[in-house]
């Protein structure tokens, strides 16, 4: 739902990037978001093709990967991956307590690395 | 041919908010100025347990609101009716308020001259979950008629909340709503919480919300 603002980030951060570089061309921009943040590849790529018109990243490819969400169980310490929809439903696969996990992993929103002439 | 050049950037693309978020924090910190980000769908009830809260802690405490539901000044005007300082926000159909907009409305409503300063921030449980907006605490609602399902559809929202107050519980008898269910879903994402069970129409419960708030005010300052 707000694309539009994380897309004026990435970007910036890109252009800043390919500035400190000289490149002539950004070809593509790898992105690691977690399974729990709420953004769509489709509407990322559509508002980054808007933003980046005449640009050095005009034309990049976004290449999302999705992290998946790990939890860490308060109980047994086991770290364990688990589906979005199965958030608050599941118990630890370890030691079968029901409750008491806190959140490793899912929440990321980092630029990885860009592909560049 | 041209070579392409692998150019490592591993940056956080959020940073920028995380910074200024955490300068916020720092700046109310040395200010004394307690400030609880309320977070909640549209219809929860956030502007009328506001309205309860003020009543009980206006007379203690130096209270301020930063109100950002879109583009309307109704909410803001009936804070101001109760006594208040309120300032409205424009956010120009954000989905969410980020660490500068807050900035901005403190800046605004002139933060060091409060003891407390309520973030009403834009009704939706997605978008404001993933940006930090400075504040010292997040509070969220859940109203009864939206469902005990709503961890499970909205699980960050609950990750990052405080404390949550389930408005509505005036209601529940005409509604299918489990607040065992609600609970063991909550506490599955989130061991931590706190959850007060309230009605901001008949005023139930609110005394103990605005006697955490007390308490969260008293021991920051």
């Amino acid at each position: 739902m707000h694309e539009l603002p994380v897309t004026e980030s990435i970007l910036e951060i890109v252009l800043r990037h390919a500035k400190q570089n000289q490149v002539k061309r950004i070809v593509s921009i790898t992105l690691e978001v977690g399974e729990l943040s709420d953004l769509d590849n489709q509407w990322l790529q559509h508002y980054f093709d808007y933003l980046s018109k005449d640009t050095t990243a005009d034309g990049a490819l976004l290449k999302i990967q999705r992290t998946p969400t790990v939890l860490e169980c308060s109980k047994c310490g086991n770290q364990f991956e688990i589906e979005k929809s199965q958030l608050g439903l599941s118990d630890c696969p370890q030691c079968g307590a029901s409750e008491g996990f806190s959140l490793i992993s899912g929440r990321q929103y980092h630029i990885m690395e860009m592909e560049a002439i | 041919m041209e070579e392409v050049k692998l150019i490592q950037i591993k940056e956080n693309i959020l940073s920028d908010n995380d910074q200024a978020a955490g300068q916020l924090r720092e700046k109310l910190r040395a200010e004394k100025t307690f400030v609880i980000n309320l977070m909640a769908s549209p219809g929860a009830g956030k502007t009328s347990l506001l309205l309860q809260t003020i009543r009980r802690l206006k007379d203690e405490l130096r209270i301020g609101v930063i109100e950002a539901d879109i583009d309307s000044v109704v909410d803001a005007e009936k804070i101001r009716n109760s006594g208040v300082a309120a300032v409205q926000l424009r956010t120009g159909g954000f989905c969410h308020l980020d660490a500068a907009m807050v900035q901005a409305g403190l800046e605004g409503i002139g933060s060091k001259d409060f003891d407390l300063i309520f973030i009403e921030n834009v009704g939706n449980l997605v978008c404001p979950a993933e940006f930090d907006t400075g504040a010292i605490k997040n509070a969220m609602i859940l109203s009864v008629p939206e469902g005990d399902d709503k961890p499970l559809k909205y699980p960050l929202m609950f990750t990052v909340s405080d404390i949550l107050l389930v408005n509505k519980t005036d209601m529940i008898h005409m509604t299918d709503f489990d607040m065992a269910v609600l609970r063991k879903h909550v506490l599955g994402l989130h061991p931590d919480m706190e959850i007060l069970e309230v009605s901001a129409k008949t005023g139930d419960n609110i005394d103990l919300w605005a006697d955490w708030v007390r308490r969260a005010v008293k021991n920051f300052s």
